[in-house]
């Protein structure tokens, strides 16, 4: 099984070396063709106008929705989680609307208000750390959508079906739990055992 | 490094790993601002007048107008960053309070102390500081800086000192990881920077923050080059909006920068451009007219 990571901008490369330490075998993603084969694909944080300004020029927009639509999994960190929500304001922008949920852009702050909480998960018993860095906030989420964490009453960390969003860096902690969990819903489709 | 090892310098370098592989572009009002972001800028740089104009009318560059970088923070979304003169940590505590995103204590304007750089660490703002080599850059993270940039030349939209000082960083960095720890004491000796970082850098072979290129980007190919030569993200400053036609070339730039490995795309980047600016020979200026040699 492979994964693949959206290369256009931001902190890929800090995904790449979570998936080294799970031992699974990745692949940075710059065009459509970098797709095949892949069993998930991880949005990683940086930039979200950067990424879907390139994505949407290069054709890897249209490609990843066909990603989706083949049953592909997702995981989008922060600027990760803006491109998979369907809604996006401050200010209102493009996405591959894959989450049913509604975000708001840089939700906290500038970058004065990025910061490290400690938080419960329903990944496990132990608090999990979470980065923040402009992070946006999920303002709302539809029915089908599980919140696994919240933060100052703010769904953090989000499920539905085959798709997995983080408004934290999960991939700037040394703890691997969200990329595990993440790795097997991409191996297992829908149903991973907790 | 009891400085570094804390949620605040963190999130500091967290910031600098968003930006990694992205094009920070230079700006002086709001309009240039949202051409920028358009064109897939991860971040814009405020500053009153871009190199090329400081070097052409001279005079003391300082801090741009708190009302003009206030305006680019309310156009675009993406991360703001505004320069202080070397030395002057009020500019830096005028630009924390203004709430910008990162700021750069840069050669580019003119200096406010010539013995000392701004204490960085006493500030919740990341800063990004210049480096012409392994010791400057090691002095500046001490100092508290959560990025590292090449000074190149900038304003002179000459890629040769940017190019200078990536492989003089890398190959130094290289060299490090070969030496054993008592040469590692004389090695901080002679880099003028603590051996703590010395001892870190020569573990990881890497800096222990970000390093990013600036000073003389003015084509796709120059991206390509200074990221294949280890850069992790790329400043440009004149040579967007001195170009003849910044929207196409400031696009072109990052679409160079996020394929640099890939020449296909980095021709098709290169393709149907206007004018670069028209730069400068490093050899035919005077000592004086460097930006580079601001700051130690």
């Amino acid at each position: 099984m492979k994964i693949g990571i959206v290369a256009i901008q931001g902190d890929y490369q800090a995904h790449a070396k979570v998936l080294e330490r799970l031992g699974v075998s990745y692949t940075f993603v710059r065009i459509p063709a970098d797709l095949a084969g892949l069993a998930g694909v991880i949005l990683p944080g940086g930039e979200s106008t950067t990424h879907l300004k390139v994505m949407t020029e290069e054709g890897l927009f249209d490609a990843l929705k066909k990603f989706a639509a083949a049953d592909g999994a997702f995981f989008g960190t922060c600027a990760g989680a803006i491109l998979l929500a369907k809604e996006v304001h401050g200010p209102a922008q493009a996405s591959l609307g894959l989450l049913n949920a509604s975000v708001l852009r840089n939700g906290y702050g500038r970058q004065l208000a990025s910061d490290v909480h400690m938080g419960q998960t329903k990944l496990r018993a132990q608090p999990l750390e979470m980065v923040f860095i402009r992070a946006p906030i999920i303002e709302s989420v539809g029915a089908n959508v599980e919140i696994l964490a919240d933060d100052a009453g703010h769904p953090v960390l989000v499920r539905e079906g085959k798709i997995l969003a983080a408004t934290f860096h999960p991939e700037l902690s040394d703890d691997t739990a969200v990329h595990d969990y993440f790795v097997r819903m991409a191996r297992n489709g829908s149903a991973v055992a907790r | 490094m009891e400085l570094m090892n804390n949620n605040l310098w963190r999130v500091k370098v967290g910031l600098a790993e968003m930006l990694k592989g992205g094009v920070i572009m230079d700006v002086t009002n709001a309009e240039q601002a949202k051409i920028a972001e358009d064109a897939g800028a991860c971040a814009v740089m405020a500053l009153e007048r871009v190199p090329s104009d400081i070097r052409k009318e001279g005079g003391v560059a300082r801090m741009a107008a708190p009302r003009i970088i206030r305006e680019i923070m309310d156009t675009v979304s993406i991360p703001v960053m505004a320069k202080v003169r070397i030395g002057h940590f009020a500019e830096a505590q005028v630009l924390e309070a203004l709430e910008v995103d990162y700021i750069d204590e840069s050669e580019v304007l003119t200096p406010a102390d010539e013995e000392h750089h701004v204490w960085k660490h006493g500030y919740k703002v990341p800063f990004v500081c210049g480096a012409r080599n392994l010791g400057e850059a090691l002095r500046r993270i001490a100092e508290g800086a959560a990025m590292v940039r090449t000074k190149g030349e900038a304003g002179s939209g000459n890629i040769v000192e940017a190019v200078r000082h990536m492989r003089t960083i890398v190959s130094q960095i290289k060299r490090l990881t070969l030496l054993g720890e008592e040469e590692l004491v004389h090695e901080s000796k002679e880099l003028g920077s603590p051996f703590e970082l010395v001892a870190w850098v020569a573990q990881h072979g890497k800096l222990p923050v970000p390093n990013f290129s600036a000073g003389g980007i003015a084509t796709p190919a120059d991206a390509a080059l200074v990221m294949q030569l280890g850069a992790e993200a790329v400043f440009v400053g004149s040579g967007i909006f001195k170009s003849s036609d910044p929207a196409v070339r400031a696009r072109a730039i990052v679409k160079a920068t996020t394929h640099y490995k890939d020449p296909k795309v980095v021709l098709e980047a290169s393709e149907e451009l206007g004018d670069a600016m028209k730069g400068l020979d490093i050899r035919q200026m005077d000592e004086k007219d460097l930006l580079q040699t601001r700051g130690w």
